[in-house]
């Protein structure tokens, strides 16, 4: 069977989108969210949606498979605040490293029927990693610029469990994304890196996903795009790219620096749009469509998708799009200065 | 959008049949970062990593650190990257500091400011767990600094590990198992054994491995050091083309460590030891950065002596480097003028006097050049410019500072205007042939505008600006929007630059840039002054014209500014950026306004300032009525000026009198403050301005929430003042000054007082001295000073007040800088300022003082005071008294204070616009 890299080299992959807009429509309740093994729980547990994983399986598999169906090449676990910091926020600290595990299998299951189906056309898993709601970098308090609610040892810990169970729930690729922090993203690296030489193993693909918040063109945390790209190619990863805070039109001049500057693949899943005067998304599939069009037009890109409020429907268009276009050259890497 | 979407599709096929040999490469290059990148091409020069954020190089950093002052040593990192460090060294290196501890301190308060985070930083120390514990706060890419083979392959091997996980670069220092390499065989055999392990075992890429060849300490009397510097130079040359993708770096001022004390020497031997390791490779330094002696200005002799140490060309090197240095700390370098400068060409004395602001000289060698050169004009195209671009380079690297470069501009002048008369008659000679006028960068119109009278700010942005080759036409104060139009378009000027300190300058400014608009300019506008900012004019200047509109913060970012302007590759990249960080400002702006809470004016007013009236006594004043001084004694006042804004008016930015021993800016600032004195001595001496106050105390009653009726002698007044609308935290009152006067209903009365001062009469004479000698340094000097006479005028009659005229604080004893910090009871707000932004009321404290009789000062229609070296303001006596700023207010209360004050709400909202929390 073709490797990601075979599949890399041959076409643009496409990743899918977003997993909270597609768990909305499904309107769940608090007693949805709980299920049977979590009836009594002590706090409330609406909207963890990285906990649907154990208690509604069956919708996470559903929305993987919509994506599958719609052309996915690249699935992401359901995953992006299953870190024993983000799950805090519900109290549910300890089932981090199960969340990982089960979002993992489910995702590998629904991945491994498609393969099945299309052998030509294989399926991978990339478990997410995402910002955690603390950051190293800045302070959460504006009279006390040097303190930090969080420190490495304990980010770094965080991300280490939750890279231990995607790897034992069949992850095929760590996808470490929406950065705003890059010194978190430093400490997931770091987190591989330990990992996977405990366990002796090479590590898993990594692609890692940058957030430019506005036009300033920075980070959150205030780095430019270059200096980002700098910080974390020690990861060296598959894939570098950008996601989240911004449409693809607004995007693109940073999707185009990176292309002129990565040594990696590029990759770039906007989300659709920016948001309307309700905070919805509503830009149409075919209007995200044809701005990554002009992205992979342009020789920009190697992984295309989509971030928040994209749905099968967006993912289908882009990958009707971009399917006869050429994925992006990596550059040739010099020998000499 | 759509538009974009058609278009590209057409293109589908086409763009995919891109040739192959488009194909990008790139090179592996050291790439750092901080918040920006930083990347060392084979062009790049020289690194300078700043040395002073380390404790065991820098007293002050290490006192510091120890004292747990971290805020202010951030300031001495600030300092190091404004003198043009590109990398900043962190060490915490002391016995006495739990180092783990100070370095993620630091480094964590570091990454809050983005003016110094935004270069990479140098993590140094020998103890690997400070190293780790800084790799765990640092988001950039940084550098190790360092590790080694001193514990053996395997210690080496984790260590390089652990320093690849958190991605950062490394210096390795030349030492194996036995001690550090001490000759140029052994640093290059210890670098290439650790680059082979690093490379090979632990998968280091070559460019982000720095070698650390050992800089050690040379002439110290000891033979076998003569030669340190001369084999590190060879080893890096020979690690350089062994391993060229590597780095070398080192600690320079380890090179004259027997020196140490003698600056002098010191700094020549690093400029002469980094030209030739530079020369041999060398892509790093640690270094004082901004304390870097240019090679070529090196004096001479000492050059050659340290040539003979540094490449140990003379068995008595070090003896005779040592016969100078000797000499040099007899002579004491201040004092001493070293007059071997006179020895050189005339194109080298003219560049030596202008860098260095010398005047002693400059008309025999202008006139020497003149007689020497075919043309007059050659002159200034030449040697002159020649010696001004070095000045600008000088200063646009953080080397020197502004009073220098105004100096250096003064010579300038007076070389030029010793030239014009022979220029102007070659001109009348040659009148058909072309190339008559003085070629300039650009024409720069500066102007203060309409009802303004402050230019001390202006007047230094064109003298940086001439200095850098930029033709000036300065129109002075007061200029109408008109007079500055007609003047661009007749002098066909490139930029236009507008000042101002009043906050009715704003809208005079806004004003100038519609007329911009309606009159179909294109040139870009410069905006700066102390009331202006880049989120006014964000939001209201830039708004109403749209060929670029530009803030600028001070003189030296001018430079810059203009440079990008007028570069027509620059231009349109710059003014997209600008108005793209403006666009930001504005959306900011608009979205912060939202956040705050405003109350009712009603509301606003009943949570006033809660003062015990019942039981209150007022003081009564020891006289009522008004009083004039004039021709008030220089000498006095002088007594009492606060130096501080003083250095800040030259951009030298601290606190005095700690500024002036500061390890960057003392020297200049030393310098200013010399000449500060010398001239302040002149001004009391031969009493070249003259002082005039009038003060006057009268009974008060507050009569309406933010009325107050005051009764001089003649008729009564009513002041009206304004209310702070924001709405506060539990316990907090909403501030008006009226809130300081008893009301009515307690059955007293209450008095308040008013005071103007001035000490500009008779400025003018000495300005016009000045401006005949092109003297302008000092004709700013004067300036500054006055200004700074006059707050001590107004805090000496303040002081005088509360002891003597109203009385009511007889048994103070204060000291100057105690006053200076406002320990006193009582306040002296003035209208315009933030207590009471309304400049309109100053009419009636000048009605009621007879000010202008008084004391000659007059007021313009945006009721700026002239002389501009003039203070006034109101008193209020009451202990619960406190200064506070209006902040925004809402369209009821300026409703109300229209209606108070006899105007529309339109006139009213054109006089508070700055405080208006809504848009008009």
């Amino acid at each position: 069977m073709k490797s990601l890299q075979d599949c890399a080299n041959e076409r643009i992959l496409i990743i899918d989108g977003a997993m909270g807009t597609m768990i909305q429509r499904y309107k769940l309740q608090e007693s949805d969210y709980r299920g049977t093994r979590f009836a009594d729980y002590p706090s409330d547990l609406k909207g963890n949606n990285d906990l649907l994983n154990l208690t509604q399986p069956q919708i996470i598999e559903a929305i993987h498979k919509e994506y599958l169906e719609a052309g996915a090449d690249i699935i992401e676990t359901n995953t992006f605040s299953s870190t024993t910091i983000a799950m805090a926020d519900y109290d549910m600290q300890e089932l981090a490293f199960e969340l990982n595990v089960a979002a993992a299998k489910i995702a590998k299951k629904a991945a491994m029927e498609y393969t099945a189906k299309n052998p030509d056309k294989p399926r991978f898993v990339a478990g997410a990693i995402g910002p955690m709601n603390k950051t190293l970098s800045l302070s959460p308090d504006v009279n006390n610029p040097g303190f930090r609610s969080v420190t490495f040892d304990e980010v770094a810990t965080a991300y280490e469990e939750q890279i231990q169970g995607l790897h034992e729930g069949g992850a095929d690729i760590l996808l470490i994304e929406t950065i705003f922090d890059t010194l978190n993203s430093k400490a997931a690296i770091y987190a591989i890196k330990k990992y996977f030489r405990r366990i002796g193993q090479e590590p898993l693909p990594i692609m890692i996903s940058g957030t430019i918040t506005d036009a300033s063109g920075r980070t959150l945390s205030g780095q430019t795009l270059e200096a980002f790209y700098i910080s974390v190619m020690h990861a060296n990863p598959f894939s570098i790219g950008l996601n989240c805070a911004l449409g693809g039109q607004q995007m693109r001049p940073y999707v185009e620096e990176l292309s002129n500057i990565a040594s990696c693949y590029v990759s770039c899943y906007p989300n659709a749009g920016l948001p309307n005067a309700f905070g919805e998304y509503d830009e149409e599939p075919e209007d995200t469509a044809c701005i990554i069009e002009d992205f992979a037009q342009s020789g920009f890109v190697n992984i295309v998708g989509g971030c928040c409020g994209t749905t099968p429907d967006h993912i289908r268009h882009i990958a009707d799009h971009v399917k006869q276009i050429k994925p992006r050259q990596k550059p040739e890497l010099a020998e000499t200065a | 959008m759509n538009d974009t979407i058609t278009s590209n599709t057409s293109t589908i096929n086409s763009v995919n049949d891109l040739p192959q040999d488009e194909k990008k490469v790139i090179k592996p290059f050291l790439r750092l970062s901080g918040l920006e990148p930083l990347i060392v091409r084979p062009e790049t020069n020289f690194l300078n990593v700043g040395e002073r954020t380390n404790v065991t190089g820098s007293k002050k950093f290490a006192r510091l650190i120890r004292e747990g002052h971290f805020e202010e040593a951030l300031s001495v990192a600030r300092q190091q990257v404004e003198n043009g460090a590109q990398i900043l060294d962190v060490n915490m290196d002391d016995a006495l500091l739990d180092g783990e501890m100070a370095m993620t301190t630091f480094l964590n308060l570091l990454a809050g400011e983005p003016d110094i985070s935004r270069i990479p930083i140098m993590i140094d120390s020998s103890k690997f767990s400070v190293i780790e514990a800084g790799l765990k706060c640092v988001q950039g890419k940084c550098i190790v600094n360092s590790i080694s083979l001193k514990e053996g392959e395997q210690k080496f091997i984790e260590q390089a590990f652990i320093c690849k996980d958190y991605g950062a670069a490394v210096v390795v220092m030349a030492f194996d198992e036995y001690g550090q390499a001490d000759t140029e065989d052994k640093r290059v055999t210890f670098s290439h054994r650790a680059y082979k392990i690093l490379t090979e075992k632990v998968g280091f890429d070559p460019q982000d491995i720095i070698f650390d060849p050992n800089i050690f300490a040379i002439a110290t009397g000891i033979e076998e050091h003569n030669n340190y510097a001369v084999e590190f130079i060879s080893a890096t040359r020979r690690i350089k083309e062994l391993m060229p993708l590597t780095k070398v770096s080192g600690g320079v001022s380890n090179v004259s460590f027997s020196f140490r004390g003698n600056e002098t020497v010191r700094e020549a031997m690093h400029s002469v030891f980094l030209y030739h390791a530079i020369k041999a490779g060398m892509d790093m330094g640690i270094v004082n950065a901004g304390m870097l002696q240019i090679y070529d200005d090196i004096e001479p002799q000492l050059r050659e002596l340290c040539e003979d140490a540094i490449l140990n060309r003379r068995d008595d090197a070090t003896e005779r480097l040592i016969q100078f240095a000797e000499t040099v700390k007899a002579k004491g370098k201040v004092v001493e003028k070293d007059e071997t400068w006179r020895l050189g060409t005339v194109e080298e004395r003219l560049s030596h006097a202008l860098v260095n602001g010398i005047t002693d000289y400059i008309d025999q060698d202008t006139e020497e050049a003149r007689v020497k050169y075919p043309r007059p004009l050659d002159v200034i195209e030449g040697p002159l410019m020649a010696g001004m671009n070095v000045v600008g380079d000088l200063f646009g690297s953080g080397k020197m500072f502004l009073p220098q470069v105004v100096k250096s501009a003064r010579v300038m002048k007076k070389s030029v205007a010793i030239l014009t008369p022979f220029i102007e008659e070659e001109k009348l000679r040659m009148q058909a042939v072309e190339g008559g006028e003085i070629k300039t960068a650009g024409r720069i119109l500066l102007a203060t505008v309409k009802g303004d009278v402050h230019d001390i700010g202006k007047n230094i942005v064109g003298v940086v600006l001439a200095c850098n080759g930029y033709e000036i036409i300065d129109l002075g104060v007061m200029v109408p929007a008109e007079k500055i139009l007609q003047t661009a378009r007749q002098e066909k000027v490139d930029i236009i630059g507008l000042s101002g300190l009043i906050t009715p300058s704003l809208d005079e400014m806004v004003h100038v840039a519609r007329e911009l608009k309606r009159q179909d300019f294109n040139i870009p506008l410069i905006i700066g002054g102390a009331t202006t900012s880049r989120t006014h004019t964000a939001v209201k200047i830039a708004q109403e014209y749209e060929h670029g509109v530009v803030h600028v913060l001070d003189a030296s970012r001018s430079v810059t500014v203009t440079g990008s302007l007028l570069n027509k590759a620059l231009k349109p990249d710059f003014l997209e950026g600008i108005r793209k960080e403006y666009k930001q400002l504005n959306e900011a702006f608009k979205n912060k306004k939202q956040t705050k809470q405003f109350l009712p004016i009603a509301t606003a007013q009943e949570n006033k300032v809660k003062i015990d009236w019942a039981n209150y006594k007022p003081v009564k004043p020891n006289f009522l009525g008004v009083k004039a001084f004039t021709s008030y004694s220089l000498a006095e006042i002088a007594e009492y000026i606060d130096w501080q804004p003083f250095f800040i008016a030259w951009e030298l930015h601290g606190k005095f009198p700690q500024i002036l021993s500061d390890e960057v800016v003392g020297e200049a600032a030393t310098k200013l403050y010399g000449d500060a004195q010398a001239l302040l001595k002149k001004i009391v001496d031969e009493k070249w301005l003259t002082a005039n106050a009038v003060i006057g105390l009268f009974p008060a009653t507050r009569v309406a929430a933010d009325s107050v009726r005051v009764s001089p002698a003649t008729s009564e007044v009513q002041l009206e003042f304004l209310r702070q609308q924001l709405k506060k935290a539990p316990g907090q009152p909403n501030f008006s000054l009226s809130d300081y006067i008893a009301p009515a209903e307690n059955g007293y009365t209450d008095y308040m007082g008013g005071f103007a001062v001035t000490t500009g009469v008779g400025i003018e004479k000495w300005l016009e001295k000045f401006e005949a000698e092109h003297d302008d340094y000092n004709s700013i000097m004067l300036k500054a000073l006055a200004d700074r006479l006059a707050e001590a005028f107004a805090e000496l009659m303040h002081k005088r007040v509360r002891k003597e005229f109203w009385g009511y604080a007889s048994e103070e004893h204060l000291s100057n800088e105690e006053l200076i910090k406002e320990e006193y009871s009582g306040i002296r707000p003035a209208p315009g300022y933030p207590a009471c932004p309304d400049h309109t009321e100053k009419y009636k404290l000048f009605e009621m003082l007879d000010a202008t009789a008084n004391t000659g000062i007059e007021l313009t229609e945006s009721l700026a005071m002239y002389p501009a070296s003039s203070v006034s303001g109101w008193y209020f006596a009451n202990p619960e008294a406190k200064y506070f700023g209006l902040g925004k207010i809402e369209k009821d209360q300026v409703t109300d204070y229209a209606a108070r004050k006899g105007w529309t709400v339109e006139e009213a909202e054109q006089w508070l616009r700055p405080n208006l929390e809504y848009d008009i």
